[in-house]
């Protein structure tokens, strides 16, 4: 697993994958955090990490695809799916190895908006008057998301040795996985219905934890999720056997 | 250690790939594995490799199976696929530390095992660059560099020359030839010459069955007489010439030429002779056409076909 893991992590850095998603995701996340009127902390008037937080899944949904979208493809389309399996790893391997790769990635590129709740805590009134506890959850939350998202990522694309399909269906379910059931459930008008619905979905459990209250069934409903998703991609790939 | 294959049968939809093959490879044994296009190599040579599973049938390397024990039959196999899939942008030296360490190498071991077989396969002068820059013969060196790595028992190459050119098919056969001194090698082509240059014994594949398993030399031997060319200055009587002893066919190619194939084991250059002097013809040509490999190739793979 490390093996693959360092593959894929070279390969993020020797192509521009890792620098370009890096960079846009600072370059777009740091814009509507400090410049854009209608985002910006500093127009705001109050000294809260919503922007990042509100904003970052967003960002997310276009960015994680494009990091995940040539795992499976890529070797799929040069045959070296056949390299891989045919060496001692077990599937496992090779997907966790991609996964975490991803996930890493994520983790470099939300890193240093850290500096953010520094400069955001200084900006309060007085200096250090900042929601620390809903930061940490936020935090928390947005890398499960992360996680959720590389998960989905890499199943899109061991599905189809296409990358452009494989981009488009990976968005696409990030987004019906983050707000798409929010959506829905405002079709339904019941109650507890609508609820339910909505409860299938990431963002009631992201907005739970983004108000500090981290929640044993929120962090389940992510770990298992991403888990849920990497063992369907387990599936796709043991389906050349079938 | 050896590679068996008992009664292995793979379907693909309605399709049979593989019709109940069984053969075994002895531990220092090269064996050419001969077919048509999509007569089942590379789905036997898949199996064997643990990368499909088959039908019914077991393959065992080393004496484990392949399904019961897939991560042991893989330490112990190296396999270069039909295509040689390759991580383009990587360097050689890079690609090889990546594929050693997928066999748990690391460290100064690695470094020296990689060494090694740049060396062996003839990779030094191209080992800093990339892969996607090398050109088919290198590349596919690389691919069997890769497949040397751990030093196998068992050694799979599912087509390892083809699409080199001449000189490129030497070089690739001088290593194959190097590297398999104790080893087991499967390798399957459909290039004869290959077979005849390389391995002891041939199985011969079509339409997923066993056509043919037998010692290279035995197979030239077992399939019929010779057959003469022969020319002379006059007009041939081919009714003449049938009636030599020996002679099983007489088929003319001009009015002056024609090709005799003889009867099993006998050789008629002699009586050529001298039925050429009785007759007071005189003989231009005499040349005893060899029975090769290619045509026992098309005889095997185009009779069971039918």
């Amino acid at each position: 697993m490390i093996r693959i893991f360092y593959k894929e992590l070279n390969g993020f850095l020797n192509s521009l994958i890792a620098y370009i998603v890096i960079g846009v995701f600072l370059v777009g996340i740091g814009m509507l955090m400090w410049v854009f009127p209608e985002t910006a902390v500093l127009d705001y008037g109050y000294a809260d990490m919503d922007t990042l937080f509100s904003l970052g899944p967003y960002v997310f949904i276009f960015l994680i695809p494009a990091i995940t979208m040539r795992s499976f493809a890529e070797e799929r389309k040069m045959g070296t799916m056949e390299f891989l399996l045919t060496k001692p790893l077990t599937e496992w391997n090779i997907i966790l190895g991609k996964f975490f790769a991803g996930f890493c990635l994520v983790l470099v590129a939300v890193a240093p908006t850290l500096i953010y709740y520094y400069s955001v805590s200084l900006l309060g009134e007085p200096a250090g008057n900042i929601d620390t506890p809903g930061v940490i959850g936020s935090y928390i939350g947005l890398i499960l998301l992360g996680g959720v998202f590389c998960s989905i990522g890499i199943f899109a694309s061991s599905i189809t040795p296409n990358q452009i399909v494989s981009f488009i269906t990976a968005a696409f379910l990030c987004l019906i996985f983050y707000s798409g059931f929010d959506s829905f459930s405002s079709l339904v008008a019941e109650g507890t219905l609508a609820l339910q619905i909505r409860q299938l979905g990431i963002l009631a459990h992201y907005d739970s934890m983004s108000r500090g209250l981290i929640d044993s069934r929120d962090l389940f409903y992510f770990i298992s999720l991403t888990g849920l998703t990497l063992l369907l991609t387990k599936t796709v790939l043991s389906s050349r056997q079938w | 250690m050896s590679l068996q294959i008992q009664n292995l049968t793979k379907i693909y939809g309605p399709q049979k790939a593989v019709d109940a093959i069984s053969f075994s490879v002895r531990e220092g044994e090269i064996v050419g594995f001969l077919g048509p296009n999509g007569a089942g190599k590379s789905t036997t040579m898949k199996i064997a490799t643990g990368y499909l599973p088959p039908t019914s049938g077991v393959v065992r390397v080393g004496g484990y199976d392949v399904v019961a024990h897939p991560l042991r039959v893989k330490r112990m196999t190296g396999y270069l696929p039909e295509h040689n899939p390759l991580y383009l942008d990587m360097f050689v030296h890079e690609y090889l530390h990546f594929a050693g360490g997928l066999y748990g190498l690391k460290g100064t071991p690695l470094k020296k095992r990689v060494e090694e077989i740049i060396d062996l396969c003839g990779l030094t002068q191209e080992q800093n660059k990339k892969l996607e820059s090398l050109s088919k013969g290198y590349r596919q060196r690389a691919g069997l560099a890769q497949s040397l790595l751990h030093d196998p028992e068992v050694l799979i190459l599912d087509e390892p020359t083809s699409g080199l050119d001449p000189n490129q098919i030497i070089e690739v056969r001088k290593v194959i030839k190097e590297i398999s001194r104790n080893k087991t090698v499967l390798f399957s082509s459909h290039i004869m010459q290959e077979v005849q240059a390389l391995c002891d014994r041939v199985i011969v594949i079509n339409k997923g069955k066993i056509v043919a398993d037998d010692q290279l030399s035995n197979l030239l031997k077992n399939k019929g007489g010779s057959t003469l060319i022969v020319e002379f200055k006059e007009e041939i009587d081919v009714a003449e010439l049938s009636a030599i002893e020996g002679v099983a066919e007489v088929i003319a190619i001009t009015a002056f030429k024609c090709k005799v194939v003889t009867q099993q084991g006998k050789d008629l250059r002699g009586e050529l002779f001298k039925y050429a002097s009785e007759r007071n013809r005189s003989l231009i040509e005499l040349k005893v056409e060899e029975y090769s490999m290619e045509t026992i190739f098309k005889e095997l793979t185009t009779e069971h076909s039918k």
